[in-house]
């Protein structure tokens, strides 16, 4: 699943003018940059923030579809819901091991999220009231994560894009799986297809929201873009999914929650509605619905599992220290 | 109702019931950890052995409904039972407690069902149960290593897990017999050569619980009374409570197509 269009990030840079060049041309000739090389303090700062948001929207994205886990209506169904949020942990994981490769441990990551500090994707401080809405989140929230992360598999950090190559074949199942859901649901009973719609109705915005704030207003963008950290703006990628996701629904007999949505033949793309922004921004300084919830539920697994950690510690020093005894025992 | 076995046929389905039901109840429990886990590389672990569960419960269920021969779907014995009739060991239904508790129920498990699925393999004259066994022998070698593992270390770690370990055992020791013991079905079905007598595997799971415990420092209880009950479809009052959730969707939305 997906962070957002980086969330208040500081590009700023302090190496000398030479340093940067140089730096710039490695980035403009598609070189990969690596974590031993050198690289401007702004980027790698804007790298640690992005990838960090990216590594705590998957573990906390676990929640909203892990609230279905146990109610999963069939065999396969829970089968194929538990793995595919395993799957969320298991980016989780890459992810955080990305971002330790630019210095940062994962205790200080996890700290940071823990403490409300460190950001998420504002998708995950929505509800999951019906079965449907683990049909509509595989479908539009992974699609709007793919849409952000395929350009992402070509991020000039290296160990960040090749995380990426891996993320993406699973995201792009995923999101198959949640469209196969709706599928089913828009084929079923009248009130499967209401609650189909109902679900639709409700992430529809929130989806468009996560590329992020409109380019007008995104204050990372440009040098971000300059890096190659990203490849396309935030209203290009909110176009592009717009315009892959309309047809999906009128394929499912499914209406758009949007009354000023139509097609643009001189642009050749979909014009839509006024996004709340007022919404957005409340969901990102935590006055979303499950926010609060989602934070709790975050802290109170780290608290609970903290004696088993230590345990864990704990033995593996006894561990350390009985091997010289059994190496000398050896000899 | 677990009721009274009839025909042979009727004695097999349920003893095939008995460890679908295991892997399923067991499966679900294991599954209500995702995302609560104490550590990231757990959360991916508890959700494999889940899955590993829970797809031996679905291969099992469509053996019994093809045995059956009534149109009975996976589904339908999921989810459209009565309490009375789910036909687990109460070990697998225990609640998962604290991490200390879930994985030593796993482990007296593992080490039942590996060996278990092992002797499947090479003796059951059931071509489709000897395919089952082969793939969940190797599931199961995994949750025996990585459970005894997590026993050992909390065992053997520091003073607050050592003491939630014995606990744990304290809790769970008392519902192990329950796995050794066999029902009237299960009896025909050992006798006509499909699953293996549990009497045999007891060596090997006392032996394997004797090494985990002398590693983790941990002392085997004094059992008064085993528990048993779940065979015959009495189970523990958290059980309802597991089902409503797991049927919730195949109740509220009877007939519907998911």
């Amino acid at each position: 699943m997906y962070s957002q269009g980086l969330i208040g990030a500081d590009s700023s840079t302090t190496e000398s003018e030479e340093f940067l060049k140089a730096f710039q041309a490695r980035v403009d000739r598609e070189e990969k940059i690596e974590p031993n090389d050198p690289m401007p303090e702004g980027y790698r700062r804007t790298l640690v923030r992005q990838i960090g948001q990216h590594a705590h929207s998957e573990i906390v994205g676990m929640l909203p579809e892990g609230n279905w886990i146990t109610r999963a209506p069939s065999l396969r169904r829970k089968i194929a819901l538990l793995a595919k949020v395993q799957d969320e942990g298991g980016h989780g994981l890459y992810l955080y091991s990305a971002a330790e490769t630019l210095g940062v441990s994962r205790e200080q990551m996890t700290e940071e999220l823990l403490s409300g500090k460190a950001k998420y994707s504002s998708i995950f401080n929505y509800p999951t009231p019906t079965w449907a809405d683990i049909g509509a989140i595989g479908w539009l929230v992974d699609g709007a994560a793919i849409m952000n992360q395929i350009p992402l598999c070509r991020c000039s950090y290296g160990p960040y894009a090749r995380a990426m190559i891996r993320v993406c074949k699973e995201e792009s199942f995923h999101q198959r799986q949640g469209y196969e859901i709706m599928m089913t649901l828009a084929k079923g009973s009248e009130e499967q297809k209401e609650m189909a719609q109902d679900a639709l109705n409700r992430w529809w915005w929130p989806s468009l929201m996560m590329f992020g704030p409109s380019d007008s207003e995104s204050t990372n963008s440009d040098q971000s873009m300059m890096w190659k950290i990203k490849r396309f703006s935030n209203d290009e990628l909110r176009q592009k999914f717009i315009t892959a996701t309309v047809p999906q629904a009128e394929y499912l007999g499914l209406t758009i929650p949007d009354p000023d949505l139509r097609w643009n033949e001189k642009t050749q793309a979909y014009d839509h509605g006024e996004i709340d922004w007022a919404e957005f921004k409340a969901v990102i300084k935590g006055d979303g619905q499950m926010n609060r919830d989602r934070l709790r539920a975050r802290n109170k697994a780290w608290d609970e599992g903290a004696w088993v950690r230590e345990a864990a510690l704990a033995h593996a020093r006894k561990r350390a220290d009985m091997k010289p005894i059994a190496q000398e025992a050896a000899e | 109702m677990a009721a009274a076995v009839a025909s042979a046929e009727d004695a097999v389905l349920r003893a095939i019931l008995e460890i679908a039901d295991d892997g399923l109840i067991l499966g679900h429990r294991l599954s209500e950890w995702c995302g609560h886990a104490p550590m990231l590389e757990e959360e991916l672990a508890l959700a494999n052995m889940g899955l590993d569960l829970l797809g031996q419960a679905r291969a099992l269920y469509a053996h019994a409904g093809a045995l059956e021969g009534k149109g009975r779907t996976e589904d339908d014995f999921a989810f459209l039972r009565r309490e009375r009739d789910y036909v687990n060991c109460l070990l697998v239904e225990r609640d998962n407690r604290d991490f200390a508790h879930t994985m030593l129920r796993q482990l007296y498990f593992a080490a039942f069902m590996q060996p278990f699925w092992h002797a499947t393999v090479q003796t059951s004259s059931d071509e489709t149960l000897r395919g089952i066994a082969a793939k969940a022998d190797k599931e199961m070698s995994y949750h025996l290593r990585h459970s005894g593992e997590w026993v050992i270390r909390m065992g053997d770690g520091t003073e607050e897990s050592a003491a939630r370990m014995a606990d744990a055992v304290n809790e769970l020791h008392r519902y192990t017999g329950e796995l050794f013991m066999v029902s009237p079905a299960r009896q025909q079905a050992i006798a006509a050569g499909l699953l293996p007598d549990p009497e045999s595997l007891r060596d090997e799971w006392d032996e394997t619980i004797a090494t985990v415990f002398r590693a983790a420092k941990l002392e085997l209880p004094e059992i008064r009374t085993m528990q048993k009950g779940g065979r015959d479809g009495i189970h523990g009052e958290d059980m309802g409570h597991l089902l409503a959730e797991l049927q919730f969707m195949q109740r509220a939305y009877p007939g519907q197509t998911w």
